[in-house]
């Protein structure tokens, strides 16, 4: 029975739904798929192994942690909302929609690994969106606040990157499409041609997220207008600083 | 040649670092079992290096990544709670540095631009500088050794070790998440070499509404995002999916345009990825890099994006590659 390995997918389906830890999750699942495709013990650890060797490259980021950890310590979050502060032009939407046109066309052009996650968006992206929401509204901003401008701020990067990397014709995606058609199916496909083709999705992903980005303004505008006028002089402390509520 | 292996070593070299870091932070209630699993983790990079060249068993490695797992499942994994500086400290050396302290973070972009665009065509003796295929890669690790050491001329901490306890307390913020993508990578390949993607093709082989142009094109589209989802990658459901409708259905049966189909085909798996946790790097490192309160606020914004761009690539893909216009 094939489809039996499915149950492989539904304990993910219901780890996650309950909240379970996704790595204990995750591992378990992988145990479980493998016992149902009928893999020995030693065959399952031996996928872990290599899965583990072969999938090193997305953990490389970390190797940025210890620049961005000390210019932290020295305030680089406190200055980026201090720069930001100067722009009163650059609403929190303002921002990261231009933040998405950049990394749009730095991607499309093969500087995808320039920014991300750690590099740009926490010490510079997240801090200047919520500098200028502190700047706009003049009070504390309350949680749900907070957590949606996060939201968004780790968003922008995935969606610009998403659609941006494909255009650029010696990106990994291209090389699979490319790869496995013409080895499967015996075509000559142009792997400049692919790449022209992802441009009408990637203006589409542009006028999408842009828009939404843009009508994040009066989102937040209209979140803060039950929020009482308590003065609040000094921003939200940095991310990751206390709190562990993520878990 | 320069070489990528060199950099997951440098990795490993980080990782026992904030080993050795947990083990004397007494602030950490949970020193011990963090400590273990963070030289597990920086163990596991070097020796993954001979798995790849096939010269070590993997299974020995694939004992240590389920031992992460099994600490982190029983709770051994904490974090310790001491502060690199305080509020006052941080504006006090935003005043003092000013714009200065966007110097390091620009140099990353920098040189990984500069290792892209130039040192990536430079060959030597017939043989290119970068390891072909991991360009990037390369320049993003150099650009990180290089950002540290403007760093540290420009700010002078008091310990040039300073860097790596900094990094190492935002390693301590991402905690087990830090190794969830590689897990689910694993996972992928589980789900792969036991069937998966042959069990999800026939279920939804069976769906496929036979003779209907955007019918075909949508259950491609759809389906490709919806495989994404439960997959966490696009490239695992872009070969199953391609097999089931893409090549014989809008390829061979209708005429369409192969390189439009396989382009808008895969850009509708991207858009399964901004709606799953299991796209963990993407949706929910992120989660724990900016301290979010819940694990779906990033895929919360994103989903009123990818749902209309699902659509739009259903009607672009009708458009183009079938000469509709």
């Amino acid at each position: 029975m094939p489809l039996l390995v499915l149950i492989g997918v539904a304990l993910v389906v219901a780890g996650f739904a309950l909240r379970l830890n996704p790595l204990v999750v995750v591992t378990v699942a992988g145990i479980v798929t493998g016992l149902l495709g009928g893999m020995s013990p030693l065959r399952i650890l031996d996928e872990f192994g290599t899965g583990f060797a072969g999938s090193r490259s997305v953990t490389l980021y970390i190797v940025v942690l210890p620049v961005i950890g000390i210019i932290e310590r020295f305030g680089l979050q406190e200055q980026a909302r201090r720069l930001i502060a100067k722009l009163s032009f650059l609403t929190t939407g303002r921002l990261l929609a231009a933040y998405q046109l950049i990394r749009q066309v730095t991607s499309a052009v093969g500087l995808y690994a320039a920014a991300g996650h750690p590099q740009t968006i926490r010490p510079l992206v997240y801090p200047m969106a919520e500098g200028a929401a502190v700047r706009r509204f003049g009070r504390a901003l309350p949680e749900k606040v907070l957590e949606k401008i996060k939201g968004h701020s780790a968003g922008v990067d995935n969606v610009g990157a998403f659609f941006g990397e494909d255009v650029f014709v010696a990106v990994g995606s291209i090389l699979l499409i490319t790869g496995f058609v013409d080895s499967t199916y015996h075509l000559q496909l142009d792997a400049l041609q692919i790449a022209l083709w992802a441009i009408p999705t990637a203006i589409c992903a542009f006028l999408i997220h842009g828009s939404r980005l843009l009508y994040l303004d009066r989102q937040l505008d209209r979140m803060m207008a039950g929020v009482p006028r308590t003065p609040a002089p000094r921003p939200q402390a940095a991310a990751g600083e206390g709190t562990e509520a993520h878990r | 040649m320069i070489k990528v292996e060199w950099f997951y070593w440098l990795l490993g070299a980080v990782f026992l670092a904030g080993a050795v870091i947990t083990v004397r932070d007494r602030t950490n209630p949970k020193r011990y079992g963090s400590a273990a699993f963070w030289a597990l983790v920086g163990l596991s990079f070097p020796y993954a290096t001979f798995v790849s060249a096939k010269t070590a068993p993997p299974w020995v490695l694939g004992l240590a990544v389920i031992a992460m797992t099994v600490l982190v499942g029983a709770r051994r994994l904490g974090r310790g709670t001491t502060e690199a500086s305080t509020a006052e400290e941080k504006s006090a050396s935003a005043t003092r540095f000013g714009n200065k302290l966007f110097v390091p973070p620009l140099v990353i972009p920098l040189v990984a631009v500069i290792f892209a665009a130039v040192l990536a065509k430079i060959h030597f003796g017939g043989r290119p500088l970068l390891e072909s295929g991991s360009e990037s890669l390369i320049g993003l690790g150099v650009a990180s050794v290089l950002a540290v050491v403007v760093a540290l001329i420009m700010l002078r901490p008091k310990s040039v070790a300073a860097p790596l306890s900094d990094g190492h307390r935002l390693l301590e913020a991402l905690g087990w998440s830090a190794i969830l993508p590689q897990m689910l990578a694993i996972l992928g390949q589980l789900f792969t070499d036991a069937g998966v993607g042959r069990a999800v093709g026939t279920v939804i082989g069976n769906v496929l509404p036979a003779g209907s142009l955007i019918g075909s094109v949508a259950v491609y589209c759809v389906g490709m995002a919806l495989f994404t989802v439960i997959m966490g990658n696009a490239f695992a459901a872009f070969p199953i999916m391609t097999a089931a409708i893409g090549y014989p259905v809008l390829v061979a049966h209708f005429h369409g345009n192969p390189a439009v189909v396989f382009a808008i085909g895969m850009l509708s798996g991207f858009c399964g990825t901004l709606c799953t946790p299991m796209a963990a790097n993407f949706n929910l490192v992120p989660v724990a890099l900016l301290d979010m309160k819940s694990r779906y606020t990033t895929i919360r914004a994103q989903i009123p994006t990818a749902i209309p761009l699902l659509i739009c690539n259903v009607v672009l893909m009708y458009v183009l590659a079938f000469g509709v216009l």
